[in-house]
Order: structure tokens, then C-alpha cells, then sequence
């Protein structure tokens, strides 16, 4: 006769291991997932941050950096930074600065592109917040699959928070958890935080390679009201309202401008500007699927920025921009970012023609709308020798 | 200061953690004892570095 208690034991012990396989499994390949970028012909060199910052060497946060130019010019022009991933929850950033690694030719100036600003805020997920690890763009040769993500940095590599976050260098106290975003840690320090020492290392890239123009790429929920604008700092007013006139004039779609807010410290948008000559401009699309009143929060949503609860939510006054049942799609979101920055070197360079960034093929707006992001990513499997960098 | 901080909390989470372990072996209902298993899992993915 067998024990029933140790058989009780044994089948608790069995399931309880499946379990945990199977989450830790899950977990795992959602954290070290490989995103292949081929890097296009307009790219020169690819480094990494620590580069700039040597403090970062061997993190997870020393990030690509794709450096575009043009060969036979060489550093003639001006220089602009373009960050995508500041917060990797917020895909069309992330998808904007990939096409332009993988498309972009630089007749004039260099461009620096980092895809993915917080490696670690990609490789997590918000807690409670039953996202899905990942999503996947279809495209002409498979489908192409990216990490989700978070806003903030993964606790395994940051960790802990304090009670109270008190940025640097301003002493602003803001909330606890935004010691590990992105756009709070600016302009960083060297003996701080991972995420303090990724923002250092990317303004120590901004001076050393005299950047002027730094684009911030993201998505706001649509029950914020800084949504489909421009923000700026007040050394780039001039510049985001002429860029705004020129993309609701040409690009199909309207863009606003708010002006960066100077009392909330931590921010690129002010940061940048107050501790670097750079000019610092973010972008913001629309995205449902981070609306506190969305549904079921799944790829589907991500993807198609259709939500019925969102759409409620719209019906009562509650929403900063528009809803209805096309939603927002990935595509537009993230045609209206490659239009906004094709728009944004344009009004600068005709502003600083001997500071000139002249970015061409890169697809805009209309173009992404009607072939598909996917269109526009390469296939890793026909990469040139060389060209293959993994996210 | 956070590394030491860090530290010391693996070292309490692989605490509970064997703690955990050892009153599932105590334990005499069935209850109990799945509620330790339930409670061990998360304690476990962050130990591994997991989650």
C-alpha cells in the first residue's frame, strides 16, 4: 500500500516543477531573446556605448550605437542622435529608429541611432500588467519578432529602489520607481544608478560627437494629454513649430507642439537642452494599449490600437486624441515618427544649411501605411557579411 | 551600498525559500501544502535571476 501522503507530495512537487519549467522557461527566452538588425548601407560603424562612458563595459545596457554618414564626405554637417527604447514598451520608437538603421543614406551630416536606449527596460515586462513578452511584425521573407518590454529598467539589473527618487542633479524628488526610467535619469552620472550611467554615457556621446539635434522616440497612452506632439525644449521652439506646420502640411497628419516643462526635472527634453548645446526634441504617437481602462492587453491590441474600453473612454471626454474602430495602428504610429524626423532635419537644415543632416530613403508616412512596417525591415538570412547586429 | 543591499536580499529570499520547502515537508494537509509550493514559486524565479 503506498504512502498517500508522499504520493500526495510527489504529484504537488510535479506539478509545482512543471510549472515553474515552464514560467522560468518563458521568462528566460523573453529575457535573452535576439532581435537581428541589418544594418543598412548608410551605416559606417556601429559602436557600443561604453564607448563614450567605460563605466558601462560589460552591462546590459552597452547598447548599439549605429553611426550613419556618408563615405566620401565624411564628417562634414551636423550631427543628430535618434533614440528609440527610452521606454521599449512603447514599440513604434523602437520600429522607427530600426528603419532608419536598416534604410537611411546620409547625403549630408552623421546620424547616431540607438535602437534600443534601455537594453534592460526591453527585457522585462510590467509587473502586473499581463503583457505579452513579445510581438512579431510580418514582412515579406517570415516574421520578425521583438521583445515587449517596460518603462523601467528590469529589477535584476537595478535593484533596489529607494524610497523616494532623488534625480540628479536638480534633487527634485520624484516617484521611487523612476530611478529606473529612462526619461527621469537624464542628464545621469558616472557613480550612479545603470540607468543614471546610460543617460551619462549617452550625453558624454552627445558632447564628444557635438550632437545638435537629439530625437526621443515614443508613445503615450491616450488618456495623457501630451500626446501627438512635439516636445521641446525652448532652444528648439522655433525649430518644432516650423516642423509641426511642415508635417500637417505635407505628411498627411497633424502634430502639435508642447513646450518642455521646466520645473520636471529628469526629462530628455530638458535635460539635454539645459546640460548639452544639443537640441532636444521627444516625439509622441498614439498608443491604446498603455490606457489604464484598455481591455485584454495582448499583441493584437499592440499591434492594431484597437480597444473597445478605450474607445468608451473616448465617449466620455476622456481622451486626449481620437479612437475609433481603425484604431493605431503600428503602421501609423510608426510612419508618423519617420515623417516627423524627415521633417524635422528638413526645417534644420534649411535653418543651418552649414549644419546640414540630409537623411534620404526612408520611407514616410503614407508609404509605411500602405506597404507595412515589415515592407521595410531586411531579412537577417540575406545579411551581408558584417551587416548582422543583434538588439 | 546596493550591492550589499542586493546581497543580502538574495540571501533572504534563498531563506524563505528553504523555508518554504521545509514546511511543505512538515506539512500533513494537503492545503498547506500546496500553498507553500504556490508561495515558493516566485521566490524561486527571482533567485535563479528568472523573473
Amino acid at each position: 500500500m503506498p504512502d498517500p501522503v508522499g504520493l500526495r507530495k510527489s504529484i504537488l512537487v510535479a506539478a509545482f516543477l512543471l510549472l515553474f519549467i515552464f514560467s522560468g522557461l518563458s521568462f528566460y527566452r523573453s529575457r535573452h531573446l535576439k532581435e537581428p538588425l541589418v544594418a543598412g548601407e548608410g551605416v559606417l560603424e556601429v559602436k557600443k556605448l561604453s564607448h563614450y562612458f567605460p563605466g558601462l563595459k560589460g552591462s546590459i545596457n552597452d547598447a548599439n550605437v549605429y553611426v550613419l554618414g556618408h563615405r566620401a564626405k565624411g564628417s562634414t554637417g551636423g550631427a543628430a542622435l535618434i533614440l528609440g527604447g527610452s521606454h521599449p514598451e512603447e514599440p513604434a520608437g523602437r520600429l522607427a529608429a530600426w528603419l532608419i538603421v536598416e534604410n537611411a543614406l546620409v547625403e549630408d551630416g552623421r546620424i547616431f541611432v540607438i535602437p534600443t536606449a534601455n537594453p534592460s527596460a526591453s527585457t522585462a515586462t510590467r509587473l502586473g500588467g499581463a503583457y505579452p513578452p513579445d510581438y512579431t511584425i510580418d514582412t515579406p521573407w517570415g516574421r520578425q519578432t521583438f521583445r515587449q518590454g517596460d518603462r523601467w529598467s528590469n529589477p535584476l539589473d537595478q535593484w533596489p529602489d529607494p524610497e523616494v527618487y532623488i534625480h540628479y542633479p536638480s534633487r527634485q524628488q520624484l516617484a521611487y520607481m523612476d530611478i529606473r526610467n529612462q526619461n527621469r535619469t537624464w542628464p545621469g552620472r558616472p557613480n550612479g544608478t545603470l540607468t543614471e550611467k546610460t543617460c551619462y554615457a549617452m550625453t558624454r556621446l552627445i558632447l564628444s560627437e557635438k550632437i545638435d539635434l537629439v530625437i526621443d522616440l515614443h508613445e503615450a497612452e491616450l488618456q495623457y494629454p501630451v500626446i501627438s506632439t512635439i516636445v521641446a525644449h525652448q532652444k528648439g521652439e522655433d525649430l518644432a513649430a516650423m516642423a509641426s506646420m511642415m508635417i500637417s502640411g505635407e505628411e498627411g497628419f497633424n502634430i502639435g507642439v508642447e513646450y518642455s516643462p521646466v520645473a520636471l526635472r529628469g526629462l530628455s527634453h530638458r535635460e539635454i537642452g539645459d546640460h548639452t548645446p544639443a537640441i532636444p526634441l521627444l516625439l509622441e504617437t498614439p498608443e491604446p494599449f498603455l490606457d489604464a481602462t484598455r481591455g485584454k492587453t495582448d499583441r493584437e491590441l499592440l499591434l492594431t490600437g484597437r480597444d473597445e474600453f478605450v474607445m468608451k473612454a473616448g465617449r466620455h471626454g476622456l481622451l486626449f486624441e481620437k479612437l475609433d474602430e481603425k484604431g493605431w495602428p503600428i503602421d501609423v504610429r510608426v510612419g508618423r515618427h519617420l515623417s516627423s524626423i524627415i521633417q524635422i532635419f528638413r526645417v534644420w537644415s534649411e535653418l543651418n544649411p552649414d549644419r546640414a543632416i540630409v537623411m534620404e530613403n526612408v520611407p514616410r508616412y503614407s508609404e509605411v501605411i500602405a506597404r507595412g512596417t515589415g515592407y521595410y525591415l531586411k531579412n537577417p538570412a540575406e545579411s551581408p557579411t558584417g551587416r548582422l547586429f543583434f538588439e | 551600498m546596493a550591492t550589499l543591499i542586493t546581497f543580502l536580499y538574495y540571501l533572504l529570499v534563498a531563506f524563505f525559500a528553504v523555508g518554504f520547502i521545509w514546511n511543505f515537508r512538515k506539512s500533513r494537509n494537503w492545503q498547506d501544502e500546496a500553498l507553500y509550493l504556490i508561495v515558493l514559486l516566485p521566490f524561486l524565479l527571482r533567485l535563479f535571476r528568472l523573473k
